[in-house]
């Protein structure tokens, strides 16, 4: 087994709370890991990126080839785009359909679906909508992709449920709930293989 | 017990286990997460543990130079800071590869190449081998967190500090690592065998620096004996490769056994000349060197080994001059094609960091701007934090920024070149790292400049840490002699819009040296500091 993932978005929009689960099942599975992170400036607003290894082998380089990730996980569209020369050819976009407007010069967001549409393995939603649909705050809404993603992680269903249930433990049962109720609608909705 | 850190963490949880007494910091990308890991360990501290000294300082030459303190009486101390903060301690740590180190100290330095963070490229191992000291380089998580220990005990084998050179993908990088389980004991007070090792007037320092460069084969042969240090022999050694640090991962994730090349692994300098002498004897005749950073081994590899042997790397293009290493171009450098992939996509534009909506820092721009363009021809120069994207649109309010506390000493120099106004723009912290001994200057020569002290009572850029003058600003402006009535404190809200522009015009106006506080809590923090009370 072996996954490489880009998780994308902007600064504050916290992708890492979805490496936080997508580890926890990782590491609780025997897994090597290895997650690049960006810190410092790019957190005030601009684009950031983590590259998230999984292999039951030992991984050598912190960050994944171009060409080489199976999966991009973006939390914005546009930032979705910004890594696809990293994409397998036969590789995956799970991504949230909402812009993030905080630049002057953003394209027309019907030209961003236009490239989105033209990698043939791809999943836009609508994350903060199917969060609250299911019951869970907007703050879920990365939840909602990580399930979108489940089938793409190398990691099964019921392992990542039980990982989302143990990261966020410590904040009580309805938070829990909430958490869960978020991964099931985005894996309802995301990726079929 | 197996835990999932950052090469930051590695290395402040290796530091713990060695039974360090002291980790002496200032913030910096990306180096600062070390001692925050410190921290908040001491926080958590477990009954019975001796505390660890772990208060940021207000510098990186105040911190080498306490930590030099703590070594002194024998002690283990951690240095931390990011490559540029090298340079500000220099002097200090120069000074302490001639004095020697008693208790472990080990200093690291976290590298920036591509400057994600950062004013410039630095490769730290110069510093190393400028002081001739050993330097520790550890290719992944695991080996940061047993090479630091290593390195706690190498420096009070062979009493001198030990500089640990890591980079960006190391610092900011997760990976699980195997920690060990006994308790750290911390070295009990002791004084340096011979305390006049510490005393550097030429006499003793000139015995001093004999014994450092007669130390040196002796680094050479430890390096040769480095478990970090490795040398594979190839199926066909005629082609050979050096990778040193993490370069050593990005080789190892292109690297097919059929390329038979002989392979030699560096995370301990100086470099180990035996392992080198057996690459060539083993008939290497070209050899590329995969090296994160600037070309130091590459360029040093020339004296090494005979001139007939071709030396590849980032000097003769085969992998590129400047920026961080990939596995993309080590896997060009290694003769393979690159992987099928797509374009990058044109429609996508970059998305600069911006400051908060909301953030002080803003209306002090905001203010300042239209203030100046009741001028002709004024001047502004910034400095280092987050107040330097003021730079950009939309502000656009800066005309310079360099270094720590440069933009009062610049406004200060092109005060006394004539310039009118001329306006210096600091953060608190920026301000009592590097800023306070220039206004000091402009207190002396009467200079003509106003300082706009943007206080958000944080270390914002590197995440809200404490500022060393939080509190006493106007107190240490007016202890080093500006006026008391031209240390001007404003609160930066549109509201107050008015009223700032008011101030900074009078000051402007006014021919001396002038402070202008801009104080407003940094909304970071400010959230930070509602939830905990919330919670409370």
């Amino acid at each position: 087994m072996k996954k490489d993932i880009i998780l994308a978005g902007v600064g504050g929009q916290g992708i890492l709370s979805i490496a936080t689960v997508v580890g926890e099942a990782a590491l609780n599975e025997g897994l090597y890991l290895k997650q690049a992170e960006v810190h410092g400036m790019s957190q005030r607003g601009g684009d950031v990126q983590s590259n998230l290894r999984l292999s039951s082998e030992p991984i050598h380089s912190d960050l994944i080839p171009k060409g080489g990730a199976d999966l991009i996980i973006s939390l914005e569209p546009m930032e979705a785009l910004r890594y696809v020369s990293y994409l397998k050819p036969e590789g995956w976009i799970v991504t949230s359909n909402a812009p993030f407007l905080n630049i002057p010069n953003y394209p027309e967001i019907e030209e961003v679906y236009k490239h989105l549409e033209a990698i043939k393995n791809h999943v836009a939603l609508d994350v903060e909508g199917l969060a609250k649909e299911a019951g869970a705050p907007s703050q879920a809404a990365n939840m909602v992709l990580l399930g979108a993603a489940i089938p793409m992680l190398g990691i099964d269903h019921d392992k990542m449920i039980a990982g989302v249930r143990r990261v966020f433990a410590r904040k009580g049962e309805a938070i829990v709930e909430s958490n869960v109720a978020a991964v099931e609608a985005g894996y309802k909705n995301g990726i079929k293989l | 017990m197996k835990h999932l850190l950052l090469g930051d963490e590695a290395i402040a949880q290796g530091a713990i286990d060695a039974g360090l007494s002291g980790v002496y910091a200032y913030p910096g990308t990306p180096s600062t997460e070390i001692t925050e890991f410190i921290q908040m360990h001491q926080a958590r501290r477990p009954e019975g543990q001796d505390p660890i000294f772990c208060r940021w300082a207000a510098n990186e030459k105040t911190a080498m130079e306490a930590a030099l303190g703590m070594s002194y009486m024998g002690k283990r101390a951690l240095v931390c800071m990011k490559h540029v903060g090298m340079n500000v301690c220099m002097d200090a740590f120069m000074a302490g590869s001639i004095t020697g180190a008693h208790g472990g100290l080990v200093v690291v330095a976290a590298d920036d190449p591509s400057m994600h963070s950062s004013q410039d490229e630095q490769d730290s191992r110069f510093y190393a081998k400028f002081a001739l000291i050993p330097c520790f380089e550890p290719s992944n998580q695991q080996e940061a967190y047993d090479m630091i220990q290593e390195a706690f005990a190498l420096s009070e084998a062979i009493h001198y500090p030990i500089l640990m050179r890591i980079t960006t993908r190391m610092a900011h990088s997760r990976a699980v690592v195997e920690t060990r389980e006994n308790q750290p004991k911390q070295n009990t007070m002791s004084l340096p065998e011979n305390v006049k090792h510490f005393i550097l007037l030429p006499a003793f320092a000139k015995k001093n620096y004999a014994e450092l460069v007669a130390a040196q084969p002796e680094f050479v042969r430890l390096a040769n004996e480095s478990a970090h240090n490795s040398y594979v022999k190839g199926s066909n050694p005629k082609k050979a490769i050096v990778a040193t640090g993490i370069g050593y991962n990005y080789l190892m994730e292109n690297y097919k056994e059929e390329m038979g090349c002989s392979i030699l692994k560096v995370s301990q300098y100086p470099m180990p000349q035996g392992l080198i002498d057996q690459m060539v004897k083993d008939g290497a005749e070209e050899i590329l060197v995969i090296e994160e950073g600037q070309p130091v081994v590459e360029e040093l590899m020339h004296g090494l080994v005979p001139s007939t042997i071709a030396i590849k790397g980032r000097l003769t293009g085969d992998l590129p001059r400047m920026g961080e290493l990939s596995p993309d171009c080590v896997r060009l450098a290694l003769g393979l094609e690159a992987l099928p992939t797509r374009e990058a996509d044109n429609l996508v534009v970059s998305r600069p960091p911006a400051l908060c909506v909301g953030c002080g820092h803003r209306d002090v721009y905001a203010s300042l701007n239209e203030v100046l363009a009741e001028y002709k021809n004024p001047r502004v120069f910034g400095d280092i934090g987050c107040y330097t994207l003021g730079a950009l649109p939309p502000y656009q309010a800066l005309h310079a920024t360099l270094e720590m506390g440069a933009s009062i000493t610049m406004a200060k120099g092109a005060a006394d070149a004539g310039q009118h106004p001329s306006v210096g723009i600091i953060g608190d912290s920026t301000f009592t790292h590097s800023g306070m001994t220039g206004l000091l200057d402009c207190v002396n020569s009467k200079a003509n400049v106003v300082i706009i002290i943007s206080d958000n009572l944080t270390t914002g850029m590197t995440g809200g840490q404490d500022s060393a003058g939080t509190g006493r600003i106007e107190d240490i402006c007016m202890g080093l002699g500006v006026e008391k009535d031209h240390v001007r404190v404003v609160v930066p809200l549109p509201k107050n819009m008015e009223e700032i522009k008011q101030v900074l015009r009078e000051e402007i106006d006014y021919n001396g040296t002038s402070v202008v506080i801009a104080r407003r809590e940094c909304l970071q923090t400010l959230k930070r500091h509602l939830k905990a009370a919330k919670k409370n």
